[in-house]
């Protein structure tokens, strides 16, 4: 990090810090400042490490977003709110990374199920989140995620206590209202033993522009537990978008796990998934859909730490333009995880001469007993299923229209919510040229 | 209806079609045979418009209009149905969305509108019902996981929806059991009208069994060699392509 960024850095912290939820909770002070320090020391990812190879954050760097210190002075009748909610879902909105109350509808909660916003817990129950909180063994994993402690202020606590189900799903909206704002959002999701939810976390804007969303979701996952957790990012065009998703599961709890990542100049996704007792399992879906020099990056690392576990993965991403999409799908198999089943599949539809796919997968076994595979590929569309539709009549815009679409129902198929499944099959044939041919 | 003047195509340097002529009117049965190689199914896909193949010398008028000039899609809207020698198959693209899309298209084209859904789906299951179809094959992939003969059956389901004015079937028959031989030769018949003309490419007598043809040519090199009645096919049947294609050691291209 350079001197003047690192001042610019150093002044919004000495500013905010006495001004963020929970300033009294002298853990968290410290936990923020020790996370500013870190922070601090490492800087911004560089290309020069392996892990941010192909995504230079160096715009990011560059530029100056103010931090929103205080909720935003809310309008009640953001429009955006009204079309973006999933019907039938519970609603917890968020504005420019602030809890917006006034604008939720999260309803009456069945026992034991708690759903709120980090920042009146901070202020009200602060030491139910120290443990979900405390900084990571190894240091934080880049200077994003220590940022994102250092400004914590807000995002969404959800706590299901032991056999708890909440039933309808749970929509997280995250509003991108003005310009030039970084939001450093964190979530927290406990599912303990049994429970169940299924949660959608959706980035949104209303007023398009430039902006940081830098979010971090944490979620342990306890015996034999299921929680889903859908990331829709699907922000300005203009915007960067770092995000973090780690789940933590313990024995027979299950994780389904998607991330679409349609909209923002820069993105980066890394999904973290912790195998952490015996017959664990999980699924990761992601479709990337990309155009003009839209950049997005999907890093996921799913380590089977323990015997009899089973991951799936999935991803699938379509690039127009002078679009360049990074798959890095890493499984670790630990030594004495016998009888992992891991399957990873990565698939990239190039749509034009300038977009670039780099696909990695990476298999890591340290153990014998293991039934792991994987695949990776980067194509474009077939002429012969093109000249098949066009002989049938269908124009050549239209004919290449549907094969995309065909390519990428595969994971929207998946979506096990079907409030999300035909939000996102919507958003898709929209971003299609004429709305993907036939396909409604 | 179809005029083929002395047709020459390849794909890159390699000729393949060495100078067609071939006139086919409304209400006729024609079957184009021959040898592997000798170009029925490169006929076929340059009359569908299939864009590998460069056409070198000739022309071909469809209903008086310039056919090479029109692209594929308008071929089809114009009334050209070319059933497949291998259907493509396309995932995630349900086959019950194929024949809508294509059906309105055509629709489109003749300044109708689109199909509502309660007529399109009670058409589309007369003509399955015809074919002895399952209603599931209407919402599976196109042609993904679909047995040779139900993508066979499958395109033979796309003509009889989309009616055309010329149907051309490659190599329709090969690949069928004797069951599904029926079924598809059956679709083919009840396609016979007046107003319709029909090329088949076939490698058999087999298929002309079951739709006997009006006129047969046989194909060699690139060029059709003999033209007759139905008589032909099955002399040939008899004899075996030697007879007609003396020089068949010197193969052409190969069947795409």
């Amino acid at each position: 990090m350079n001197a003047v960024v690192a001042d610019r850095f150093a002044e919004d912290f000495a500013r905010l810090r006495g001004n963020l939820p929970g300033i009294y909770v002298p853990w968290l002070q410290a936990l923020r400042e020790e996370a500013f320090s870190e922070f601090m020391d490492k800087g911004f990812p560089s290309t020069r490490q392996e892990d941010w190879k192909y995504t230079n954050v160096a715009p990011i760097e560059n530029s100056r977003f103010a931090f929103a210190a205080a909720p935003a002075e809310v309008c009640t009748d953001l429009g955006c709110v009204g079309t973006q909610a999933l019907p039938g879902a519970r609603l917890l909105v968020f504005v420019d990374g602030r809890c917006a109350p006034e604008l939720s509808r999260v309803g009456r909660l069945p026992a034991g199920i708690t759903v709120t916003s980090l920042s009146a817990t901070l202020e009200r129950q602060p030491d139910r989140l120290r443990g979900a909180l405390a900084a990571p063994r190894g240091g934080y994993a880049s200077g994003f995620a220590a940022l994102n402690t250092a400004f914590l202020a807000d995002g969404a606590y959800v706590h299901l206590a032991a056999g708890a189900d909440l039933e309808e799903p749970l929509h997280l909206l995250f509003v991108a209202a003005s310009r030039n704002v970084a939001a450093h959002v964190r979530n927290i999701v406990v599912a303990e033993a049994g429970s169940r939810i299924r949660i959608v976390e959706h980035h949104a804007t209303v007023e398009g522009g430039a902006y940081l969303s830098n979010v971090s979701t944490t979620l342990r996952i306890e015996r034999s537990a299921a929680v889903e957790h859908h990331k829709l990012q699907d922000e300005s065009a203009q915007a960067f978008h770092i995000a973090s998703v780690q789940a933590d599961l313990g024995e027979a709890a299950r994780f389904a796990s998607s991330s679409f990542a349609f909209g923002a100049a820069l993105s980066r996704t890394a999904i973290d998934v912790g195998l952490n007792a015996e017959g664990a399992e999980c699924s990761l879906d992601g479709l990337y859909l990309i155009d003009g020099r839209q950049h997005a990056d999907h890093h996921t690392r799913i380590e089977h730490a323990q015997p009899r576990c089973r991951s799936r993965e999935l991803y699938k991403g379509v690039l127009d333009g002078a679009s360049r999409a990074v798959f890095n799908g890493r499984v670790v198999v630990r030594p004495g995880a016998q009888q992992s089943d891991a399957q990873q599949t990565n698939r990239n539809l190039l749509l034009s001469d300038q977009a670039e796919a780099d696909a990695k997968p990476q298999l890591e076994i340290w153990a014998d007993d293991v039934k792991c595979g994987h695949g990776a590929t980067v194509g474009q569309l077939d002429p012969d299923q093109i000249f098949y539709l066009r002989a049938r009549g269908v124009d050549d815009e239209t004919a290449r229209s549907m094969l995309v679409y065909g390519f990428a129902a595969e994971v929207v198929e998946r979506i096990p919510v079907p409030v999300l499944r035909q939000r996102i099959g919507r958003l898709l044939r929209t971003r299609l040229p004429r709305g993907g041919g036939a396909m409604q | 209806m179809l005029e083929i003047k002395d047709l020459y195509a390849g794909i890159e340097d390699q000729p393949i079609l060495r100078g067609i002529d071939l006139k086919v009117n409304a209400g006729e049965v024609h079957a184009v045979m021959g040898p592997n190689g000798s170009g029925k199914s490169t006929l076929a896909q340059v009359l569908a418009g299939r864009d590998n193949y460069r056409i070198t010398g000739g022309e071909v008028r469809f209903q008086g209009r310039d056919l090479l000039a029109l692209s594929p899609e308008e071929r089809a809207r114009e009334g050209i149905f070319l059933a497949f020698q291998y259907p493509v198959e396309i995932p995630g693209v349900a086959n019950i969305y194929l024949l809508k899309a294509a059906i309105n298209a055509q629709r489109k084209h003749r300044g109708l509108p689109d199909l509502d859904a309660v007529d399109f789906l009670a058409l589309v299951r007369e003509k399955l019902a015809f074919m002895g179809m399952d209603e599931a094959l209407l919402y599976r992939p196109v042609n993904q996981g679909f047995s040779g003969g139900e993508k066979k059956r499958n395109e033979v389901l796309q003509m009889a929806l989309l009616e055309p004015r010329l149907a051309i079937l490659d190599e329709t028959d090969s690949g069928l059991d004797i069951d599904a031989l029926k079924v598809v030769a059956d679709g083919i018949r009840s396609m016979r009208d007046p107003q319709r003309a029909i090329v088949m490419v076939t490698h058999y007598q087999r298929l002309l069994d079951y739709v006997v043809p009006d006129f047969v040519h046989v194909l060699s090199q690139g060029r059709i060699v003999r033209s007759g009645g139905p008589e032909l096919a099955l002399e040939l049947e008899r004899r075996g392509y030697g007879w007609v294609d003396p020089g068949r050691d010197e193969r052409i291209g190969a069947t795409p």
